[in-house]
């Protein structure tokens, strides 16, 4: 036969668990005990007042510019949950509640996003990377760090993290095609949230979704509710587990909404509607989980109540601290430490003049 | 020390930078070299024939085609406590990579706030002179060279093939090494014991005292050779081999021209915004009053490389033109 249909492998799902009222579905429910499921409502909540509060303190001046991730809790937390501390997580810049699930600090966070150094630092032992901003480019680290692990026969996955719109950049495909051709332990987490700044999903791709991208890189795939965090973290988990025995990488599209601004300094309103913005926050994935949560009996109104007024005072505290480490100027001088391992000659001149220029200037004040 | 370690042997500039390679597997299990064509085929250039067989495919890699995908998947690596040795066919096709190298290799340890070094090493070709044109013939290791966080070297000699590969995998940075196509045939002799050298001093391959001339890689022997022929016009120059680019040993050459009062740059590639003109800056700056004249610049001719090879000869620095040059900065007659 000249011409026939050619039997391609695989097939994408759809994953989800929680409906938008919070119902559950049993036969998917992956069955997580009651306190992993309150740390992470918990976790959720932080994510989201967290970003409430840095945007007060960013219009008021108070921190600079900074990617909010309100909408998208349930998409990078459900993810990063299943990792273990050894387990690397690599993440583009919209992914603040999974940081801070993973240890990072408020206050780094804080400092980071006010421009101050000090915010970038990654204590040892913590195995994430720092924000990426090339769009799509961090995506080949994690899967270089995967490498690594499968070559020294570790069971440790590395889990990075892109938007929709990072999909068409050539780095995201390299990392796809080079994860598959080698079968390297690492997740590769989208979190389209429809919008790359102001071009829709419809504008990134022709494709019917992003998790399809998989099968032409003969990997897995599957896309998910990505405001739905036990569908996420359901399909993380099984990622995980086929990265850890070696059958390797997986693509998951988490379907979610970017319920505010690109950034900060970004108006919306100029380039979507009211009522898309709407429709998304009927499925909002804090509510939904919360009534799963009250349905299940393990959560009521006075610890909805606690879970918030206690996440508020762990914010309170941690501006508190960061704005009294920010009131001290840190010295420029800093800037020169990091550039490279042990600074070289022309550096420490640069260094030297620069020290010499402060001193004179400050003379004259 | 045996004597069999003592003595010399004839080899090539490819068959040094193979031996480093060899070397630096043996020695660290973290090391492994990946890129296209490396393994079965020996790499573009022949450098790492043989090296599959000698250390299977998980350590010599064969990737997808795909600069910027083995390049950003070796920073992973680097970051995931390997210590990746990456060739990238020619610096021409690394621009592909360009993102990875200078807006992530360069910048992971600064913006982690001192956690994360990247310790790769990139090694490409470089450089015209083959009759490979336009696409192929670039010299784009002093525009590398502009960039904070990378350190820049490029082995002329045989001892540097040899020996700048182990010290580039200590070092916590990442390192580029540009080796220049046409220096791969190059044969010469090399002691039994190579092995590690630095990668911060310039070196003076040859001493005069009359004018100081400035060089790096390829050109480093079409300048020793404009030497010999000047010294038998009564001529006596200084050739200075850079060997690294960034960071620039600026002292070598500035105490070097501190004693001739006279330099002149010789290098591959283009003349406005290049590594020469850095060069030409620092001595401004840090030899002004030791110059008896303006410092001068032999560079590529700034046009993309042409294909036919009388016109690539007239673009490229040559022996003649270096002679004509000294001979008019020294005063020389006719
Ligand atoms: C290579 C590159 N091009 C452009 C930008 C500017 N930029 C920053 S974020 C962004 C949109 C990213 O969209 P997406 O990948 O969907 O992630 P999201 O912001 O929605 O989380 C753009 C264009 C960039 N940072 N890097
Ligand atoms: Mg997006």
């Amino acid at each position: 036969m000249p011409r026939k249909k050619i039997d391609l492998p695989g097939q994408i799902d759809h994953l989800s668990i929680l409906d938008e009222d919070g119902k559950l579905d049993e036969s998917l429910d992956p069955g997580l005990p009651d306190e992993l499921l309150i740390k992470l409502y918990e976790a959720m909540v932080l994510g989201r007042e967290f970003d409430r509060r840095m945007l007060n303190l960013q219009r008021q001046g108070r921190i600079g510019t900074f990617p909010p991730i309100t909408g998208q809790e349930a998409a990078h937390l459900g993810a990063a949950a299943v990792l273990q501390a050894d387990d690397w997580m690599v993440p583009s810049f919209r992914e603040t509640a999974a940081e801070l699930w993973r240890g990072r600090s408020m206050e780094s966070v804080l400092m980071a996003f006010n421009g101050f150094n000090e915010g970038f630092h990654v204590e040892e032992g913590r195995n994430d990377l720092p924000n990426s901003v090339p769009v799509g480019s961090q995506v080949l680290h994690a899967v270089g760090i995967a490498w690594a692990m499968k070559y020294r026969k570790e069971k440790r996955v590395a889990m990075a993290f892109f938007g929709d719109g990072a999909t068409s950049q050539g780095d995201v495909h390299e990392a796809f095609n080079f994860a598959g051709v080698f079968q390297v332990p690492a997740i590769f987490v989208c979190q389209n949230n429809q919008w790359a700044i102001s071009i829709p999903r419809s504008q990134q791709t022709r494709s019917k979704t992003i998790a399809q991208k998989a099968l032409a890189y003969g990997i897995e795939g599957i896309q998910v509710d990505g405001n739905d965090i036990l569908a996420v973290y359901a399909a993380a988990a099984e990622a995980a587990e086929r990265a850890r025995n070696g059958d390797g990488p997986t693509l998951i599209e988490c379907v979610t909404y970017r319920l505010m601004m690109h950034t900060t300094a970004d108006d919306p309103k100029r380039y979507r509607t009211e009522e898309e913005v709407e429709s998304w926050q009927k499925k909002d994935p804090i509510h939904r989980f919360q009534s799963y949560l009250k349905e299940k009996g393990i959560i009521d109104e006075d610890g909805i109540a606690d879970v918030e007024a206690s996440v508020k005072d762990r914010i309170q505290e941690a501006v508190d601290t960061a704005e009294k480490q920010m009131a001290e100027t840190p010295d420029p001088l800093h800037m020169f430490a990091h550039v490279y391992d042990t600074m070289p000659p022309h550096l420490e001149a640069q260094r030297e003049q620069l020290a010499q220029w402060r001193n004179n200037t400050g003379e004259e004040e | 020390m045996t004597d069999d370690q003592k003595e010399l042997r004839t080899l090539t500039y490819r068959d040094a930078i193979r031996e480093a390679i060899h070397e630096a597997m043996q020695k660290d299990a973290r090391v492994f070299l990946m890129g296209e064509d490396v393994g079965r085929y020996g790499g573009c250039f022949a450098v790492s024939k043989r090296l599959l067989e000698a250390f299977g495919p998980e350590r010599i890699r064969d990737t997808p085609l795909s600069e910027s995908g083995f390049v950003g998947a070796g920073i992973g690596a680097a970051l995931g406590g390997m210590r990746p040795i990456v060739e990238i066919m020619t610096v021409n096709f690394s621009l592909l990579a360009a993102v990875q190298i200078i807006n992530n290799a360069a910048v992971y340890l600064y913006m982690s706030g001192g956690q994360f070094n990247v310790p790769i090493v990139i090694r490409m070709a470089t450089g015209g002179g083959r009759q490979l044109a336009a696409q192929h013939s670039r010299s784009l290791e002093g525009w590398y060279a502009h960039i904070p966080g990378i350190k820049v070297v490029s082995p002329a000699t045989l001892e540097d093939a040899r020996g700048m590969l182990w010290t580039a995998l200590q070092d916590p940075d990442p390192v580029l090494i540009f080796e220049n196509a046409g220096l791969y045939n190059m044969e010469g002799t090399l002691a039994g014991d190579a092995g590690a050298v630095d990668i911060d001093k310039a070196h003076v391959q040859r001493a005069g005292k009359d004018i100081t001339i400035i060089t790096y890689s390829a050109n480093l022997y079409k300048s020793l050779e404009a030497a010999e022929i000047l010294a038998k016009q009564g001529i006596d120059a200084e050739v200075i081999d850079l060997r690294t680019l960034r960071p620039l040993d600026d002292q070598t050459f500035l105490a070097s021209v501190a004693k001739t009062h006279r330099a002149l740059i010789v290098d591959e590639g283009w003349r406005s915004g290049s590594i020469s003109a850095e060069i030409s800056a620092r001595i401004m700056e840090g030899a002004f009053y030791e110059l008896d004249l303006p410092v001068e610049r032999l560079c590529s001719v700034e046009a993309p490389m042409p294909y036919a090879k009388h016109m690539e000869d007239a673009v490229l620095p040559q022996v003649d033109k270096i002679v004509a040059l000294v001979r008019k900065m020294v005063g020389a007659n006719g």
